[in-house]
């Protein structure tokens, strides 16, 4: 039980790093933290009492195996996070090209 | 295969877009007419499931032949035609109008493969019937859209994007939390195995606080009031076909139609958030035609308008009666036609005069007669005067409301579109 | 004793450990893509490692012998093949009747390398994608970050 709170304590923790922060790349690796911790969730999720890992070795009697299925789910969404990451530090060096700062405060040309 | 073409939809545009990847850059025109033709038999395709649908209710494709709730299944029902057809149509006129606009850009191949990718991941979103397949679907169209915002990097387009990005990642992580508790409260993926396992079980505590996740989740990806804030940067920075597929299609596939299959299908709509939304549409109204009197920018004030327009079909299914259901998708197709209109037109004026402040224009309409008299147009049929679509689909929305007994928000309904006339007015030079 | 040419990459040591091992991670690599149907791995995790062996070479050695060994441009065909390779495995299944079939081997026995279908055709076309992908958007950062820094 007590391990389902401290991912809720990790998702705020990015949460907070992406709301609070004012350097384009702090907000970077608060986004990271938060995909991590629905990650983390989800596979904690998939935990059965006394599992083994869900691979099948010979002369093995199946038996007490943890949930395979949110683990191949959880590959799929490391990947997207990993592609998502790569477009966000392109875009921020290109910020950093164009305004010269990484300070988001400077970075507001347009009004409304 | 001619009895279901489901998975058609999906394959179609992915082999077209690393096709034009692989070959772009050395055949010349190879990209324009790939891309073309795909759009074009991809509309096709559409309306020839429309016939099929009538013929036989509805459809169940099982990928690979793995039975369902093992396997994944694609769906075909009556909404499922209904926004193909939406979507393939503007696709289709879009890759029309780019061939000639987008030779500003160097990198034209590129920009197809990436709008490919998109159109793959809509139709992915539309045809599914299992949550995890929605979620990544749902991720390759957004992420192409956010690569799509940043074309032309100039200043405000990385700036736009980079908003826009941010908001849009802590909106999938929302709705993975959501699938991962539902997962876990059902532990299968099937849409339709699912909604029978909850009903089983009866009223549970777990649905409220899901339906909240996904209110969040889906209604930042359809520019929901209070979750609207990257929207007037995103759609006028973006070039303007970007912008036409963007606030005509993908805001409306991403953002409602999901919300309207995970919410009606899934778990099952209860009084409390249905007046959720009907408020939260109505406020959607109120500030986007109220923030769009004043701007100067001709793309920002279409991007506003899209913010109000889609209060209204909010405002509709939150009603839910089957009147008001229906006024609201006639007004999804509705708005997808005339807001592309609009868009394309201010690319061309864009074009033509080199500036998007509207006080500068004036006039115009001499000069370039079909856009004037398409944007005028569309300008009344978006405020809704008869005999144009707009009026009607208005009318639907306003006597399901005062049908169902809402008298206030029917009022504020008419009071609205009032409004959106006056600024309209602005635009019709 | 100060003005010592630049060279590229790093010290001694780090350039011979690295001959002799970017081989076998390569190797390993390789491995765990073919063996994905029967230990943990398959095609993300075993692109991932082959993508490593050939940043490993570009982190050694400096940018331009890495870059002759696989340029951009052949990365970002290995990247479309390896996706068009997936499409065509799906689309070949309309052969027998639905998408996605198995029309290679019968349907898996445990612990034989030459069974389960089209699974470990499609962990190839996946690491294809993958490595390929990988290494291009290192290598499009490294030039995004030596661009940047020529202008100011």
């Amino acid at each position: 039980m007590i391990i389902y709170f401290m991912c809720l304590i990790l998702f705020c923790v990015g949460l907070y790093a992406i709301l609070v922060k004012r350097n384009l790349i702090k907000i970077i690796i608060g986004i990271i933290i938060t995909e991590y911790a629905v990650n983390l969730f989800f596979i904690l999720v998939a935990y059965r009492s006394k599992g083994r890992a869900p691979i099948l070795i010979p002369d093995q009697i199946v038996k007490n195996m943890v949930d395979p299925l949110p683990q191949a789910l959880v590959l799929t969404a490391i990947v997207i996070g990993l592609a998502v990451t790569a477009l966000m530090v392109a875009i921020a060096v290109r910020v950093y090209e164009k305004y010269g700062t990484f300070d988001i405060t400077k970075i507001k040309r347009q009004k409304g | 295969m001619i009895h279901n073409p489901s998975p058609l939809f999906v394959a179609i545009p992915l082999g077209a877009a690393f096709l034009v990847s692989l070959l772009g850059k050395r055949v010349k025109n190879f990209s324009d007419s790939l891309s073309n033709i795909a759009t074009f038999s991809l509309l096709l395709l559409s309306l020839f499931s429309i016939s099929l649908v009538s013929k036989h209710g509805m459809l169940v494709y099982k990928v690979g032949g793995w039975v369902p709730p093992i396997g994944i299944c694609m769906v075909l029902d009556g909404l499922t035609s209904f926004m193909l057809v939406t979507v393939n149509s503007i696709a289709f006129l879009v890759t029309i109008y780019s061939i000639s606009y987008m030779e500003r850009y160097t990198a034209k191949w590129k920009f197809y493969t990436l709008f490919l990718l998109m159109l793959a991941g809509m139709n992915g979103v539309i045809v599914t019937g299992d949550m995890f397949n929605l979620f990544v679907f749902l991720e390759i169209a957004a992420i192409s859209s956010y690569a799509l915002v940043a074309f032309g990097t100039e200043h405000e387009e990385l700036e736009a994007s980079f908003k826009y990005m941010v908001m849009g990642l802590l909106a999938s992580s929302f709705i993975l939390l959501g699938i991962a508790l539902l997962y876990s409260f059902t532990s299968t993926l099937n849409m339709a195995d699912m909604s029978r396992f909850l009903v089983k079980t009866g009223a549970i505590q777990i649905v409220p606080f899901v339906t909240v996740l996904f209110l969040m989740g889906f209604g930042l990806k359809a520019a929901l009031v209070p979750f609207h804030w990257w929207l007037p940067d995103a759609h006028p920075s973006a070039p303007a076909p970007v912008s036409a597929m963007l606030s005509g299609v993908l805001i409306k596939v991403l953002g409602i139609y999901a919300l309207m299959r995970v919410l009606f299908n899934v778990l099952g709509i209860s009084p409390p958030a249905s007046t959720l939304l009907m408020i939260l549409g109505i406020i959607s109204m109120v500030l986007g035609g109220f923030l769009a009197i004043g701007q100067e920018d001709i793309k920002r004030m279409l991007a506003y308008s899209s913010i109000s327009q889609i209060g209204y079909i909010f405002l509709a299914i939150g009603i839910g009666t089957p009147l008001a259901i229906l006024g609201g998708l006639f007004h999804l197709i509705n708005h997808a036609v005339f807001k592309s209109l609009l868009f394309l037109n201010s690319g061309a004026i864009e074009y033509a005069t080199g500036t998007r402040n509207l006080r500068k224009m004036g006039g115009l309409g001499l000069r370039m007669p079909v856009t004037g008299y398409s944007s005028l147009t569309g300008s009344l049929s978006i405020s809704g005067v008869p005999p144009l679509s707009g009026f009607w689909s208005k009318l639907i929305i306003i006597i399901a409301a005062i049908q169902a007994g809402h008298f206030i928000l029917a009022s504020v309904a008419v009071l609205i579109s009032i409004l959106t006339l006056a600024y309209y007015l602005k635009l019709s030079v | 004793m100060n003005n010592k040419p630049k060279k590229a990459g790093m010290t001694l040591i780090v350039k011979t450990i690295t001959r002799l091992t970017v081989g076998l991670i390569l190797l390993f690599g390789i491995y765990i893509v073919l063996h994905g149907h029967i230990t943990p791995g398959g095609g993300f995790a075993g692109g991932v490692i082959i993508a490593l062996s050939f940043i490993h070479l570009m982190l050694a050695f400096g940018k331009d012998l890495a870059l002759k060994k696989l340029s951009e441009a052949q990365a970002s065909f290995f990247e479309s093949l390896g996706a068009i390779m997936f499409l065509t495995i799906a689309i070949l299944g309309f052969v027998g009747g639905y998408f996605f079939l198995n029309f290679f081997l019968d349907k898996g026995e445990p612990f034989k390398l030459f069974s389960a279908g089209i699974i470990p055709l499609c962990n190839v076309a996946i690491c294809f994608k993958v490595g390929a992908g990988l290494f291009a958007i290192f290598a499009a950062l490294v030039f995004l970050k030596i661009g940047s820094g020529e202008e100011r």
